[in-house]
This record gives structure tokens, C-alpha cells and sequence, in this order.
């Protein structure tokens, strides 16, 4: 009964063309056809953020999309942030500087929200910063270490850093 | 504290791999041929099942297998989950079944469970499954199933009375015919639920070639899964490993034992292919534990000179349909409630009422958040009635650091007394009061209240019981490859457990925690261990890793010195070598590796080892540690109401905390602002919310509020450390703290906010409708 598509999408910079179900989630085919485990699912009703995923530089919550609408698109997730096996992206090493994850279970979606803020407005206020996370829920951190790795992280970049 | 003040703090272990979205969660695991699950839930409150049909479900393609209670009941010895702690207060044993059988309890209770190729399949056929319920009357709220006349939680039962005990000290009808003031006054604290971003998930296999059952669960207590797995399914305990991954937070429901976890088991058995089951959203609002639901009415003595006399009272706490766990969270209440004052006469009555609603079990802050809101809203009473400051009030009848060790004529659920061990009260009250500006406040809130904006401060005190004993297993092994390898049964879900004892091992061990692995949580590296909840594993995981890495320190310097001709009194360990202490000098090439080490005690056959030395380097130890160590504090909190909209804004938040020596400054903030963030949604936001029929109302993130980053104000951080002398490193937990004291003094704020109304608020959360609802009354009065 399985009704399916062969989709390509671009994820990380990686061509893949996939068959799915025209059911399936983005999430779920991140996860399950391409092993992408980084993106994690907290609510599958797209409140909590954890899925967050950007999609032709825009972010999306891969829960609330399913995977047939990605075909053609470009697709970025955590697992493409980092630079190399040995250097962090910006926002990751101010993250780990300023405790900015507990769990780790939100922080995905966190750094892919942040990494779209920060593209769109490289020196926000702490409000701004705030507001840009607040479809993300954390139960662990308080926010707190967060919202000041945004901030560094939006300094370091400033200051060339990752670039 | 800002991100300087963590300079000195080693960054997390933990850390690198979560940020490259490498963790291993429950979800993450996949097994060659397995299968995934979902659960056929009750959608009544009670009901009698009356038949199942599962002939469509299982025609559809892609099924393996439907379970229901008979198909199970094979595979077990018992088919309840007996895990309540041992107390003589019950007057009914209710234990959860596997699957329900001929009556279901609560919404979400587990009736049947499909297993298939995937989980889009699994939930279809779960659709399909008809169950003929005959539906029968439900309790709901915990004040009313004790009434005559109630609906029986349970088919036939005479009452919904779990359990009813008395605590207390002192003669309280003396005190209060002698008292100069009295009042009586009724609270009521709601339910809420954990909200793990991380729901509960589990993973079993079965490999008939060794007889060997796995189950990697997210679980903060795989031993007592364990447990209670060798006892229903029969099997001892080398036929079953249970293993925790990465674990995307606790908060307290995921050291229960679920059904889940053991039909799982069975699905593995039955079908001998691994089986995944990962819990949504909306089962974890309707299947995994709660907690909050208490309503007290308090009577309280005091004099003119505003020193309590005595408090005695009634309290009801909404325990759920089953017992989960105990009757630990209203004990925790009731014992605590006392706090960190004098109170010379106290007695309250506990009743423990069955509701057909998802069982109570901890969740963080365990029956200490409703007995620190009670308390701390009377010493606002008090001060007012007599027109004093509030924090006057608390100071008078403060218990004094000359005062410690301070025993409570209370005891403790494992029958111990209650000693206060350690901690500075007054100077905590004293820190948070002037961080926040409490003494020039009046002055802002006049200027504020004259332009038509309602501000307002409150402050409370408290102290929790962390570090629950007897123990935490820890093994320290130093390998031939002179790594570090640390064992322990304490569970990691984000608290930088592993840091933290990595930290501690290497103080002793050579002072490098890049050299140190740490396993946590797996049955099958460690016999004996317990679990993480209660704020406990720095206190008794840390204890037993510093004592068996001094273990392992002792006899490594011994094997050394063997092997050196040196005295074992004139080497230090440095990094991963053994070298004469003050670094190498003259005698640079005198040196050994911990890998060295461990070759020459691991043994080759037909050698001898040094003389006198025995082998292997490790040590295991469980360092008893009976008396919790009470972690203290004080928070202060200033907000301003919109007396438009009821809306609340929190303007300030200062939190001054006791937890004894900080191991790492960084992890402990941490945890003391997640807690805060979580006790500040009691406060406000996190109400989970029944009808009349105990069907539940908010069973998503819209309906059911977490508190988000911008309703989260800045939180001033400030430890004080006074050692606990119950434990060698002097620590106390941390974990809970933040969550304890929020709603005791978010919701003074606002009453201090409506004070031109002379509002009085009794119950947490509040909502900004409930708020304006208090001032239109006022308003009415008025
Ligand atoms: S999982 Fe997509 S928003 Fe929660
Ligand atoms: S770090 Fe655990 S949910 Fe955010």
C-alpha cells in the first residue's frame, strides 16, 4: 500500500536520491534512509524545535515536512556545521564554552535556529536572541547558556572567526 | 555568573559529540532486523474491557505480532510491576499489570502492543485494534475521590484510601491553646509532568545462541529495571543486560520501571528479532509519570513576637491510579515542611487518595516544592497580619549555622533522623535579599505603583535531602593501555556525570580527565548499582569514585615502587606516569607508566608479581552514606503584573545556593538554572489539566506550557559553600535545587505586585486569567 517517490535532495552539500514514502518525514528520512541521527525528534507536533532544520537556508521544523517536499531542495543539518573532524563551528566551541547544553537533545535545533539568526542579523541584542529561540523548548539549561553562546558565537564570527 | 566565572572549569566530556549531533539516544540505535512497536492505549479514564479484536489489525501487511495480556501472561511469573518502596502505611496494594486485563485505570494505560516492520505501520494497525470497553465512573481530582461516595479507582474497592500516615512532633493542641495568634489556611499545588525533551524509549533483543536478553532503555535506574525484570520474566540476572545511551534528560520519570519496558522484553523473546518502541509526545503526557497534585489545609500558631508555635494540618496528595514507586513524595512533603526553621510543635496527617489518572512518582524536586510553598507562603501571612517584613519573619525563626548539626525530632523514610548537617540560612536569605535590592524596594514600588505599574519582590527559603544513600557503585581500572576507566551505576541525562567524576578521579589520579572513560548505567560493567534521581550521584557516586581511585593511587605508587626502587612515600602521579615527586630533577629517566603499571599487575603466566602485591589495578567501592546531605538556599524574585491582562513578566531572579564544595562551577549554575527555569513554569505556566472524567485536557506543547527563552529571566547565580561532614568530598546535590523554592517566591512577587488589592494567592501555578479573576473580586469588595 506504500505509495513512494524517488526525491533528490541535496543534505550537507551531498547529493542524495532516495525513494520514499510520500508519508514519510523529512526527519524521519534524515534519521532513518540517511542514518543523520542528529536531528532529533521531542514532540512531532512542531512546538518543541528539536527537528529544526534549515532548507534552502531557511529554517524548518523536519517533523511538520515531509521528505517529498525537500525533492530538489538543499538541506543543512548539525552534522554539517562543523568544519572538520578537529575544529568546531563557532557557535558549537561557544556552546560548549558557555554550558549551552545539558542534555544535548534540543541543542540540534538550537545551533541550526541560531546559525540561521546569525546569518540574518550577525549582531543581535539579547532580546533578539531570545525571541530567535523561543520555538525552541530546552528542559535542561534555562536558557541561559544559550542565549550567551549566541551572543560570543555571533561575536566570534564577527571577529572572522570560522570563516 | 557569566561564562568567565567557568574559566577555571573544565569544559564537558560530554560535550563534542552532542554538538555534532553524534550522541547515541535511544532512537539512534539500530539493530540488523529490527522491529518497532507501538502501544494500544486506554483512551477512558475506567472502564471494564469487555474483548479485543485484533483480526484486522493483524491482516495488515507489514504485522509481526499483536500482544495482549494473554499472549503475554506465558512469558511472566507475575504480571504486575511490584516496585513500591516498603512502608506500613498502605491500606491497598495496587501494582501495575504488564497489559491491562479485564479493567483499564487511566487514559493511557497499555492494552495491547503492535509490533511491525516500522513504527508508520505499527501505529496504522495500533488504530485498528477494537477494544470493547464497558465504561464505568472515574475519579479525577485527589479532594474530592476521598469523599463518600466517590467513584472506586478500582472496580470494587470500599475507597480510594492508598495509604494514611501521621507525622510530626511535640504537643500541637497545647501550643495553640497557648498561642497568641492563629489562622487556617488551605493551598493547593498542581500536577505537572517532567518534559524530558527526550521522551522514554527502549530497545530489546534476544539472542537464543548465548540466551542473552538486552534492553537499552532511557532509563535513570537500568538496575531496578533489572530488578524487576528477573522477577517477572524468570530469568536470573546474566541472562539479561540493561544498558542506558545517551539520555536526553530525566527530571525524575525515567527512574520508574515501566510496562513498556517489559512487554518489550517479551516482544524480543517471542519473536527473537530486536524491537524498538521510542514514546511520543502525547503518550508521554498521558503514560509517563507526574507529579504536584497536594492539597493542604494548614493551621498555624504564633506569637506577637511572630515566632511560630506550632503548625498542624491535613494534607491530601493525588497519588494516581497505581503505585509507581511509594508513598515517598507526600513523606518528602510532609517531613520537609519544617523547612529551615524552629517550628517546636508540628503534626500533619498524610492521605495518599487513588485517582484514575497516570501514576505520581517523582519529578524533580520530589514532594519538596509543595511543602516549601506552603511553608514559605505562611511566613508571608504571618508578616503581614502583624505588619512586619517578611524577611524579618523568617530570620527570627531561623534555625542558626552555630546551630548545626540540627536534629529534627523527625525521621526519614529509611527510619533515620533528620539532621540538618550543614549550611549558613541566614546568610543565603541575607545574600538574595541584597542582590536584589529588598531593602530599597518599597521606595521602587511606590514611584512604580504611582505610574500605574504593578511591581513586585518575594523571597524563599529551603533545603532539600540530596545524596539518598545507602550507596552508588564505582569502579576505577586502570588498563594496560593506561587509560582510566570508571565504571558506575550512576545514570548520565545531561548532568555532566561523567565530567564530574572524571574530575574527581583525576584529582588522585594524575590530574588529567582526558585520560579518564567513564561508563554509566550499564548492568553489565557494574553489580551493584542504584541510579541517578534525588540529586544524589555527586554526593554517593562521588564519594565511591574518590575512594577507589585513592585505592587505585595507592597501589599504583606500591607497584612503582617495586618497580623504581624508590619509597612509595616519594612518588606522585603526573599525567599518565609514576615519577619522583617535584618532577623529574636529576633522576629524569625514573619514571613508569600507569600502563606500565598495569602490565606488571595484570599477570603472566608462569611469573610472579612484585612481591606483596596482589592483582590487577582496580578498585570497587560503595561507600555508604546513610543521612542525606541537605542542600540549602534562597531565592528572590521580583515581577511586575499587567492588571490589564493578568500577565506576569519576571523582572529579576537571585538564587543563592548551599550545595556544600562546588566540584564544578559551571555544571552546578547549570543545574541550578534548569531547575529554576522548570519551578518557575510551576509558577506560571506547567498545569496539567483533567476534566470532570479524569480525561486529560492538555496533552501537547500548546495546550501544556514550557517556559520558553524570552519569559526566562537573567538568574543571578551565587554559591555558598559549607561543606557537607557527612561525605569526604563535603558535597551536596545539586540537581533539584533551583526548582524547589521558585514557586514560593514568584508567586509572593505577585501578590506583592496586587498588594494595593490585598490579594492573597494559595496555589501555584497561576494563570493570568485566574490573576485578574483575584482582582476583579478585589475590585468587587473594594
Ligand atoms: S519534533 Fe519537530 S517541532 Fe518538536
Ligand atoms: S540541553 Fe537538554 S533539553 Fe536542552
Amino acid at each position: 500500500m506504500a505509495d513512494t517517490r524517488k526525491i533528490t535532495c541535496t543534505v550537507n552539500g551531498t547529493e542524495h536520491s532516495v525513494e520514499v514514502e510520500t508519508r514519510l518525514t523529512l526527519a524521519d528520512m534524515l534519521r532513518r534512509e540517511l542514518n543523520l541521527t542528529g536531528t532529533h525528534l521531542g514532540c512531532e507536533h512542531g512546538v518543541c524545535g528539536a527537528c529544526t532544520v534549515l532548507v534552502d537556508g531557511r529554517s524548518a521544523r523536519a517533523c511538520l515536512m515531509l521528505a517529498v517536499q525537500a525533492d530538489g531542495a538543499a538541506v543543512d543539518t548539525v552534522e554539517g556545521l562543523a568544519p572538520s573532524e578537529d575544529a568546531l563551528h563557532p557557535l558549537q566551541d561557544a556552546f560548549r564554552d558557555h554550558h549551552g547544553l545539558q542534555c544535548g537533545f534540543c541543542t540540534p535545533g538550537m545551533l541550526m535556529t541560531l546559525k540561521e539568526l546569525l546569518a540574518d542579523n550577525p549582531d543581535p541584542s539579547e532580546d533578539e536572541v531570545r525571541v530567535a529561540i523561543s520555538g525552541n523548548l530546552c528542559r535542561c539549561t534555562g536558557y541561559q547558556g544559550i542565549v550567551d553562546a549566541a551572543l560570543d558565537a555571533a561575536q566570534r564570527l564577527r571577529n572572522g572567526e570560522g570563516s | 555568573m557569566s561564562g568567565d566565572a567557568y574559566a577555571d572549569a573544565p569544559k564537558r566530556l560530554e560535550d563534542d559529540p552532542l554538538l555534532r549531533g553524534r550522541g547515541r539516544f535511544i532512537d539512534d540505535i539500530a539493530l540488523p532486523g529490527m522491529l518497532e512497536a507501538a502501544f494500544v492505549r486506554s483512551p477512558h479514564a475506567h472502564a471494564a474491557i469487555a474483548g479485543i479484536d485484533a483480526e484486522a489489525a493483524r491482516a495488515v501487511p507489514g504485522v509481526h505480532a499483536i500482544l495482549t495480556r494473554d499472549d503475554i501472561l506465558p512469558y511472566l511469573e507475575t504480571e504486575f510491576l511490584v516496585v513500591g518502596l516498603p512502608s506500613s502505611a498502605y491500606k491497598q496494594q495496587r501494582d501495575r499489570p504488564a497489559l491491562a486485563g479485564a479493567e483499564t485505570v487511566h487514559v493511557g494505560e497499555p492494552i495491547a502492543v503492535v509490533i511491525a516492520d516500522n513504527r508508520y505501520i505499527a501505529e496504522d494497525a495500533a488504530q485498528m485494534v477494537m477494544v470493547d470497553y464497558d465504561i464505568l465512573p472515574a475519579a479525577s481530582d485527589c479532594r474530592d475521590s476521598l469523599a463518600d461516595g466517590a467513584p472506586p479507582v478500582h472496580a470494587g474497592a470500599e475507597d480510594n484510601l492508598l495509604a494514611e500516615f501521621d507525622i510530626g512532633y511535640g504537643d500541637t493542641d497545647s501550643a495553640f491553646a497557648a498561642a497568641d495568634h492563629t489562622f487556617s489556611e488551605d493551598f493547593h499545588i498542581h500536577r505537572g509532568g517532567s518534559h524530558s525533551m527526550e521522551c522514554r524509549g527502549a530497545v530489546s533483543a534476544y539472542d537464543p545462541a548465548t540466551d542473552q536478553l538486552t534492553l537499552w532503555v532511557s532509563s535513570q535506574m537500568p538496575h531496578s529495571t533489572l530488578r524487576v525484570l528477573v522477577d517477572m520474566l524468570g530469568r536470573n540476572e546474566n541472562q539479561i543486560r540493561v544498558a542506558t545511551p545517551d539520555i536526553g534528560g530525566g527530571f525524575g520519570p525515567k527512574l520508574v520501571v515501566y510496562p513498556e519496558d517489559v512487554v518489550l522484553c517479551i516482544a524480543a523473546l517471542k519473536l527473537a528479532r530486536p524491537v524498538k518502541w521510542i514514546e511520543d509526545r502525547r503518550e508521554h503526557f498521558i503514560a509517563t509519570t507526574q507529579e504536584r497534585d497536594q492539597s493542604w489545609t494548614v493551621d498555624v500558631a504564633f506569637g506577637d513576637d511572630a515566632l511560630i508555635k506550632g503548625i498542624r494540618g491535613v494534607m491530601v496528595h493525588d497519588h494516581g491510579a497505581f503505585t509507581a514507586r511509594g508513598i515517598n513524595l507526600p513523606q518528602n512533603s510532609a517531613e520537609s515542611l519544617p523547612g529551615i526553621y524552629h517550628v517546636p510543635h508540628y503534626r500533619m496527617n498524610v492521605k495518599l487518595a487513588l485517582t484514575n489518572k497516570v501514576p505520581v512518582t517523582p519529578v524533580r524536586g520530589a514532594g519538596h516544592p509543595q511543602a516549601n510553598f506552603v511553608l514559605e507562603r505562611v511566613f508571608d501571612r504571618i508578616a503581614r497580619e502583624l505588619g512586619l517584613d517578611r524577611n524579618e519573619v523568617r530570620l527570627r525563626n531561623m534555625i542558626g549555622p552555630e546551630e548545626m548539626p540540627f536534629e529534627r525530632p523527625l525521621k526519614t523514610r529509611g527510619g533515620l533522623p533528620v539532621t540538618l548537617d550543614s549550611g549558613d540560612y541566614p546568610k543565603c536569605q541575607r545574600t538574595v535579599a541584597e542582590r536584589i535590592g529588598w531593602d530599597e524596594f518599597p521606595g521602587r514600588q511606590k514611584a512604580a505603583h504611582a505610574d500605574g505599574r504593578y511591581i513586585g519582590i518575594g523571597l524563599a527559603n529551603f533545603v532539600k535531602g540530596t545524596g539518598r544513600g545507602p550507596f552508588e557503585a564505582v569502579t576505577v581500572r586502570v588498563g594496560t593501555s593506561g587509560r582510566i576507566h570508571v565504571y558506575t551505576g550512576a545514570t548520565a541525562m545531561g548532568q555532566g556525570t561523567k565530567t564530574m567524576l572524571s574530575q574527581v578521579v583525576a584529582e588522585v589520579l594524575g590530574g588529567d580527565i582526558a585520560n579518564v572513560t567513564v561508563t554509566t548505567g550499564d548492568t553489565a560493567a557494574t553489580a551493584l548499582g542504584i541510579g541517578t534521581s534525588n540529586s544524589r550521584s555527586t554526593v554517593t557516586a562521588g564519594t565511591s569514585a574518590h575512594v577507589a581511585a585513592g585505592k587505585v593511587r595507592d597501589k599504583a605508587l606500591a607497584v612503582a615502587s617495586a618497580l623504581l626502587d624508590v619509597p612509595a612515600a616519594d612518588l606522585e602521579i603526573a599525567g599518565d606516569e609514576v615519577r619522583p615527586k617535584g618532577g623529574p630533577g636529576q633522576i629524569a629517566n625514573i619514571k613508569v607508566t600507569l600502563g606500565e603499571i598495569a602490565h606488571a599487575v595484570s599477570g603472566t603466566p608462569g611469573y610472579s608479581l612484585p612481591a606483596g602485591i596482589d592483582a590487577g589495578m582496580e578498585a570497587t567501592e560503595h561507600v555508604i552514606l546513610d543521612s542525606p546531605a541537605y542542600a540549602s538556599g534562597a531565592v528572590a524574585a521580583e515581577v511586575e503584573v499587567d492588571v490589564e491582562t493578568g500577565g506576569v513578566r519576571i523582572l529579576n531572579y537571585v538564587i543563592a545556593l548551599d550545595s556544600g564544595r562546588i566540584i564544578n562551577p559551571m555544571i552546578s549554575a547549570g543545574q541550578a538554572l534548569g531547575g529554576t527555569a522548570h519551578g518557575i513554569g510551576n509558577s506560571l505556566f506547567e498545569r496539567m489539566a483533567y476534566d470532570e472524567n479524569a480525561q486529560p485536557l492538555t496533552t501537547n506543547f500548546a495546550d501544556y506550557l514550557l517556559i520558553t527563552a524570552p519569559e526566562m529571566p537573567r538568574v543571578d547565580v551565587w554559591f555558598e559553600e559549607s561543606p557537607s561532614p557527612l561525605n569526604p568530598l563535603g558535597v551536596k546535590g545539586v540537581g533539584e535545587n533551583g526548582v524547589v523554592p521558585a514557586p514560593g517566591a514568584v508567586i509572593a512577587a505577585i501578590e506583592d505586585a496586587l498588594s494595593p488589592f490585598a490579594v492573597r494567592i494559595t496555589q501555584a501555578p497561576i494563570s493570568p486569567p485566574e490573576i485578574l479573576a483575584l482582582i476583579e473580586a478585589a475590585r468587587g469588595q473594594g
